[in-house]
């Protein structure tokens, strides 16, 4: 900060303490300040109605949804790759090595010194996720390892994304945020690519991957 | 590059010219339509909306009235994180900290994520002056930005183009920036969509600096958020290795746990979604993850001068959402360039005059440009009476009085043009506490009744231009009321 910003600091500081002569010292703090009367959650589901809600926003929104266990797992990725015409897929370094069994398309891996442009010619990317929330039809990606950089599920235009159900899941906005660590750089993605720019209608498809395909995978938990 | 608003004339003049332009009404009112039927949809998705909206505005009510030492709170947090944190009181200040910043990396072309707060500041303007090309990312702004245009909605800047004006936009224009728009583009929106990302791409691809703004900053971890449809800010957040985020002093929330509130009340409120299809929170820098340099220039530029209006300062609640310009009457039919502001609508009305003060005609017109219908208010997400705010902000441009400016107090003096307005008002309230006078004024009035011209003379004209002068009862009420008393005598007439 150069001594003409540090000037400005402190006369933005002393500007805003002026502005607020009028405000008693012994104002509530802030825990007392906000009242929180909304839900944590809209509504009273089962485990399995909170899965079959976060399916069906998803798929409001354009995503596709696929569902199976642990052990199909394997073959319903190498499926989707085959169906994409895939060539070649990004894997962030801490996918499960299984998950990529059945396939043989060109693994390509997720390196800090690849350029955007290499990404660019990958066709496909797999990743697990950090949290998914039913209400919003929104998967989270924190950058964990079986994530990956946040840039390979940018560039490649068609994203598969696991979800391990029902850990993974959570009902509501507020319950995801309380899983989440605010360090970690997140991403919050619901549905594909989409746009409200021409003539305020939403329109999907324009920088981020236009197709995504989200897999709900049941018992991962109890195969472990 | 896109126009300025200096010189803007007053609302009226401008909103005239716009009611005639039929296109342009028509476009506003199938947009704005559109997405009013929508809004209520998904609002009425969520039972506890009011609490929601409750507890948006206590969080920024709060945040605002203890906002020195969240900001300071956010710089610790921020430099812990990696991240360098500048502040800046004007745009003229907060323009040259970035085109510095850009500058010192050796590069001449930026790419950017769509900010109200890199609009209102010039930035773009202030970087081609030094040789740097900024390039717009977000399909709206790409539009007015190929169309040499004005933005006009704070959410969708071209609401004003149809699709056919869109595609003759990117035809004419895209080879001079960059890659041509494809052979035989339509105006179907899924291919003026993919005509976009094509010519975005190679620009993302190569950029080494993004500029951003923020929805919102966390001051307890110095997280950043940025709320998005189409990918471009995330392109723009994650792949340069510089990243430069100006962000408006009054976008703090004090919690991560916040956003909670947020993250639920500003999707549905502006493009009437349960979640807008992506959003990024980050801290600082990531190792091996994303931009290695980050900034964030703290900007003033009028807010704090805001701020120490006790009636004007709920106008910095704002979390830009954009429902109070879909539901506005006087907005759907004027359009956003009347409001001569990147801040249009009802929003703009009392945002406009409080961050640049009420001294050009534009400034002081805007707090009239409303019907003070209310509807503002009521779509809110945090809650703020735009109209109480646009009547405290005649009242002041009509009467003068204390206001900040600059962070000086200073006591404004009344506006020109206001002075027949003023005596009537004077007339009026002399007339009132003298029953005498009052009585006397009625019974003139009722008995010459037949003169009365239907428009005013001289000073009054413009006001009864678009009004219609009550009629005078052939017998003022209170001699009607005495004669029967109050109607007993059943001799109403």
């Amino acid at each position: 900060m150069s001594s003409r910003e540090r000037s400005s600091r402190e006369r933005i500081l002393g500007r805003v303490r002026r502005a607020l002569a009028d405000v008693p010292r012994e104002e509530a703090p802030y825990e007392r300040a906000v009242e929180r009367d909304y839900l944590r959650e809209h509504g009273t589901r089962t485990v399995a109605e909170t899965v079959e809600l976060l399916a069906e926003n998803l798929a409001d929104y354009r995503a596709v949804v696929h569902r199976c266990d642990e052990d199909g797992l394997p073959s319903v990725i190498a499926g989707l790759l085959r169906e994409r015409g895939a060539a070649s897929v990004a894997v962030p370094p801490g996918l499960e090595e299984a998950w990529l069994a059945d396939t043989d398309v060109t693994r390509v891996p997720d390196r800090a010194e690849d350029t955007a442009a290499a990404l660019d010619r990958v066709d496909s990317v797999v990743t697990a996720c950090a949290v998914a929330v039913a209400e919003t039809g929104t998967i989270v990606l924190d950058g964990s390892p079986d994530q990956g950089r946040r840039r390979i599920t940018l560039v490649p235009d068609h994203h598969i994304c696991v979800v391990r159900v029902p850990e993974q899941v959570v009902a509501s906005v507020p319950q995801a945020l309380e899983r989440l660590d605010p360090l970690r750089p997140s991403t919050w993605i619901s549905g594909p690519s989409a746009t409200s720019d021409i003539e305020l209608d939403r329109v999907e498809g324009v920088h981020g991957p236009r197709t995504l395909e989200v897999v709900l995978v049941d018992g991962a938990a109890a195969s472990r | 590059m896109s126009g300025t608003f200096v010189g803007m004339p007053a609302f009226p003049e401008a909103a005239r010219e716009a009611v005639r332009d039929t296109t342009l009404r028509g476009n506003l009112r199938h947009a704005t339509h559109t997405i009013r039927a929508k809004r209520a949809k998904a609002v009425a998705e969520v039972e506890d909306w009011a609490e929601l909206r409750e507890a948006g505005k206590r969080i920024k009510d709060h945040t605002l009235r203890h906002l020195d030492r969240y900001l300071e709170q956010v710089e610790a947090a921020v430099t812990a994180a990696g991240g360098v944190v500048h502040w800046a009181a004007d745009a003229e200040e907060a323009n040259r900290i970035v085109t510095d910043l850009v500058k010192a990396t050796g590069e001449s072309e930026v790419v950017k994520v769509k900010s109200m707060a890199t609009q209102e500041i010039g930035l773009n303007e202030a970087l081609e002056a030094a040789g740097v090309r900024a390039y717009e990312t977000d399909l709206a702004e790409l539009i007015v930005q190929l169309g040499k245009d004005r933005p006009s909605h704070i959410l969708v800047p071209a609401i004003h183009r149809n699709r056919g004006e869109i595609r003759e936009i990117f035809t004419r224009e895209m080879s001079e920036w960059g890659r041509p728009a494809p052979e035989g583009l339509t105006d179907t929106p899924a291919e003026l969509a993919e005509a976009a990302r094509l010519h975005l791409r190679e620009k993302f691809l190569r950029a080494k600096v993004g500029v951003s703004g923020a929805n919102f900053v966390v001051a307890e971890t110095g997280t950043l958020v940025v709320v998005e449809s189409e990918g471009n800010g995330r392109m723009c957040l994650t792949l340069p290795e510089t990243l430069i985020s100006v962000v408006g002093i009054e976008k703090i929330v004090p919690t991560w746990r916040d956003l909670e509130v947020f993250l639920q009340t500003l999707p549905r409120s502006s493009t009437a979604e349960r979640m807008n299809p992506y959003t990024s929170t980050w801290t600082g820098t990531t190792d091996g993850d994303g931009p290695r340099v980050f900034h964030l220039v703290l900007l003033d530029n009028g807010r704090t001068d805001t701020l120490a209006d006790e009636v004007g300062r709920q106008a910095l609640r704002c979390i830009r959402c954009s429902a109070c310009l879909n539901v506005c009457p006087v907005y759907e039919r004027a359009g956003g360039h009347a409001y001569g502001s990147v801040y249009p609508g009802p929003i703009g009305a009392i945002l406009s005059p409080q961050l640049r003060g009420t001294d050009s005609e534009i400034d002081a017109s805007l707090p009239y440009a409303s019907s003070l219908c209310g509807a503002c208010y009521e779509v809110c997400p945090v809650a703020i009476d735009i109209p109480e705010v646009l009547v405290h902000l005649r009242e002041r441009v009509v009467q003068g009085g204390p206001a900040t400016r600059a962070g000086n107090r200073v006591v404004l003096r009344p506006a020109k043009g206001h002075a027949a307005e003023r005596a009537a008002m004077r007339a009026a309230q002399w007339a009132f506490t003298r029953p005498g006078v009052l009585r006397a004024g009625q019974r003139m009035a009722s008995r010459t009744r037949r003169f009365h011209p239907r428009t005013l003379p001289g000073p009054g004209r413009a006001w009864s231009a678009g009004r219609d002068l009550p009629r005078v009862p052939a017998e003022p009420f209170r001699d009607w009321w005495q004669r029967t008393r109050g109607g007993k005598d059943g001799a109403a007439e």
